[in-house]
């Protein structure tokens, strides 16, 4: 028995979602909505035994209770997720937001997916790619100590950042800054993105400079991010710290690399690997969540 | 195109540009000072901001001694002539940030990205033109891409807004040839009412040649920096290009001698050290590498030991576009590392 899903956004992270979603042991991708026609995404899906509409979410939501969705991945963009959130939360499905709009609550699973369990949240926001890769190690260097600021470069290959990406490239930023500070635990937060275009692609690449209130401790910082790169590498294998912690006065750098599954697009693409995981990973604890409801709902008097 | 008759108009970039060479430290008294010397002199178009633009002030970039929001609300008032212009990177700065500049006074948005990434601008370029600014699209590292290539972003930056579109020559990369034919395939394809402008910098010497080059194919705006104060060997020394604007009859409204004095007595004492063709400056021209990298790398070079030039070389080996300041300490510690 599984949890029926469907992605909304048929471009880069929505067909790269559909491949980690049919790995899933409980999740069980049904539906995959698209605007174009054309979409090699669409395409992709169909091939893939899933029901597909290129008429936008209003065509799903006839379905949603026929086909017992219960969970819904928005992968389009900031500007119409508000839309398409309000219409999905009033049928009743949990919205895993993969856009950078920010309607709900934060989640970075190693940092802070247990406290989103038990609260029956209706959306939930995967903050970006970026935020996904670095916060967890700004959060392993404030677990430590007091952080003044955190700051965070993140560098993709252009083949790897769609039209959503591209319009919404002041919402990666600000969505990011603010998820350093209240998810990363940085008292200020500042994100950069940028696009390289050189061939072969460049495998994402991201850096953390943090400064600490006060001198850094050097050893306990070194293995509280050691810890994290394990704790990340669970759901994205290709995630590794390159060089450091660099320590220079009060600043801490760390140099990441995030090489994705290959899956959708190849391996250089780590951001979409990086996004989809953690949402799969975010979606699969919502999904046994459902299942103890069941089973609570369900059980016999007596019968403990 | 003959060049003399023609009008063009001259922008300078010493405190922005500039900014690299002092790691952002401008006082404001220094910010003041210079651009009230610009303004003497009839410069029109004075740019001020932090040297990666709105939103630049970082640990990846350096902080500024001051925001930009600081340095615009203190140099704007003090200008009786020229306009003032503020640079945007999109994935650094915000639609936010430019609405900031807007209200301290700006009127030349110029929204910077790599020459291949045209599409991250349209959110800033539609945003600045809608406000009714003087909208700019800066191809940057523009040697990185062929010339049908340009046109095509260039066009992506029209299409959204921007009135003028500059060549930019990021890594003082480009010679004559290769500006001539940029320009001038801009010249012939944009519709007539958009300007085009270049932005040279000085690493193998060619910044008064190819703005040269760039006025005899088209252009109309040219970017440089009184005593060259810039990234990398700086910008075009803008003082030297008036002098041979005036000398081929090219009209730039500018006080050849007010430039002067502004290059020498004001420019040239705020420097940290001087802007020459250094060893380091060269290999950025010849690597086509960011100018800005430039001081960066001795930093680098500095702590760990790991000669600049090296550092350089490999960033230009990988294809490193502006922004990609922190590729320099990584790429340090991995030379380090091999080493060992």
């Amino acid at each position: 028995m599984k949890i029926a899903c469907a992605l909304i956004g048929s471009g880069n992270i929505g067909t790269d979602l559909m491949y980690k979603l049919e790995r899933s042991k409980i999740l069980d991708p049904v539906w995959m909505v698209g605007i174009d026609p054309q979409s090699d995404g669409l395409s992709r899906a169909r091939d893939h035994g899933m029901k597909t509409t290129h008429e936008g979410v209003d065509a799903l939501l006839p379905h949603i209770e026929e086909d017992g969705i219960k969970i819904v991945f928005d992968a389009t963009s900031a500007h119409v997720h508000h839309e398409n959130s309000r219409k999905l939360v009033e049928k009743g499905v949990t919205v895993i937001d993969l856009t950078p709009a920010a309607i709900g609550p934060y989640c970075v699973p190693p940092v802070n997916l247990e406290e989103h369990l038990g609260q029956r949240e209706e959306n939930v926001n995967m903050v970006t790619c970026g935020g996904q890769a670095t916060i967890p190690i700004v959060y392993a260097i404030s677990r430590i100590q007091g952080l003044e600021y955190g700051e965070i470069v993140a560098t993709i290959s252009s083949r790897s950042a769609g039209p959503g990406t591209r319009k919404n490239i002041d919402e990666f930023t600000q969505t990011t800054a603010r998820a350093i500070e209240s998810v990363g635990g940085a008292k200020q937060g500042k994100a950069i993105i940028i696009l390289n275009p050189a061939e072969p692609p460049l495998i994402m690449r991201d850096t953390v400079h943090c400064i600490t209130v006060a001198v850094p401790d050097e050893e306990a910082i070194r293995e509280s991010v050691a810890q994290m790169e394990i704790k990340v590498q669970q759901y994205v294998p290709g995630f590794r710290i390159k060089e450091g912690p660099v320590f220079d006065g009060n600043r801490v750098s760390v140099f990441l690399e995030v090489k994705g599954r290959g899956d959708y697009l190849p391996e250089y693409a780590g951001n979409l690997d990086i996004m989809t995981a953690a949402a799969t990973h975010t979606a699969e604890k919502f999904a046994l969540q459902l299942f103890q409801d069941d089973e609570t709902a369900t059980r016999p008097e007596g019968n403990v | 195109m003959k060049a003399s008759g023609k009008k063009i108009r001259l922008h300078d970039m010493s405190l922005r540009d500039g900014m690299h060479s002092v790691a952002h430290q401008f006082t404001i008294g220094q910010m003041q000072s210079l651009a009230k010397a610009l303004d003497d002199a009839r410069v029109p178009l004075i740019e001020v901001t932090h040297g990666d633009g709105l939103g630049g002030s970082s640990v990846n970039y350096g902080f500024g001694r001051h925001s930009s929001e600081e340095y615009l609300r203190a140099v704007i008032p003090e200008l009786k002539f020229a306009k003032v212009s503020a640079l945007l990177l999109p994935g650094i700065g915000t639609v936010e940030d430019l609405k900031i500049a807007r209200d301290c006074g700006v009127t030349t948005i110029r929204v910077a990205t790599h020459c291949t990434e045209a599409d991250v601008a349209e959110q800033h370029i539609s945003s600045a033109a809608r406000m009714g600014l003087d909208t700019v699209g800066f191809l940057m590292m523009s040697h990185m891409l062929d010339v049908e290539g340009i046109l095509g972003q260039a066009e992506l930056m029209v299409s959204y807004g921007a009135n003028c579109i500059y060549v930019t020559d990021s890594a003082g990369y480009m010679l004559p040839d290769e500006v001539s034919q940029k320009i001038g395939l801009l010249y012939k394809s944009l519709p007539s009412e958009i300007e085009i402008g270049f932005h040279g910098h000085h690493n193998l010497a060619m910044g008064v040649a190819n703005s040269l080059a760039a006025v005899e194919a088209g252009a109309t705006r040219i970017d440089g920096s009184v005593a060259g104060f810039g990234a990398g060997a700086g910008n075009t020394p803008l003082e030297v290009f008036a002098a041979v604007c005036d000398r081929m009859g090219i009209e730039t409204g500018v006080s050849l001698d007010k430039i002067m004095d502004a290059a020498e007595d004001v420019a040239l004492p705020i420097m940290e050290h001087p802007t020459r063709i250094s060893r380091d400056a060269l290999i950025l021209g010849y690597a086509g590498v960011y100018s800005s990298f430039l001081l960066h790398a001795k930093r680098v070079e500095a702590k760990y030991g790991v000669p600049s030039r090296d550092i350089l070389v490999e960033l230009g080996k990988r294809k490193t576009v502006g922004g990609q300041e922190d590729m320099i300490e990584d790429v340090a510690l991995e030379i380090l590392r091999n080493q060992a």
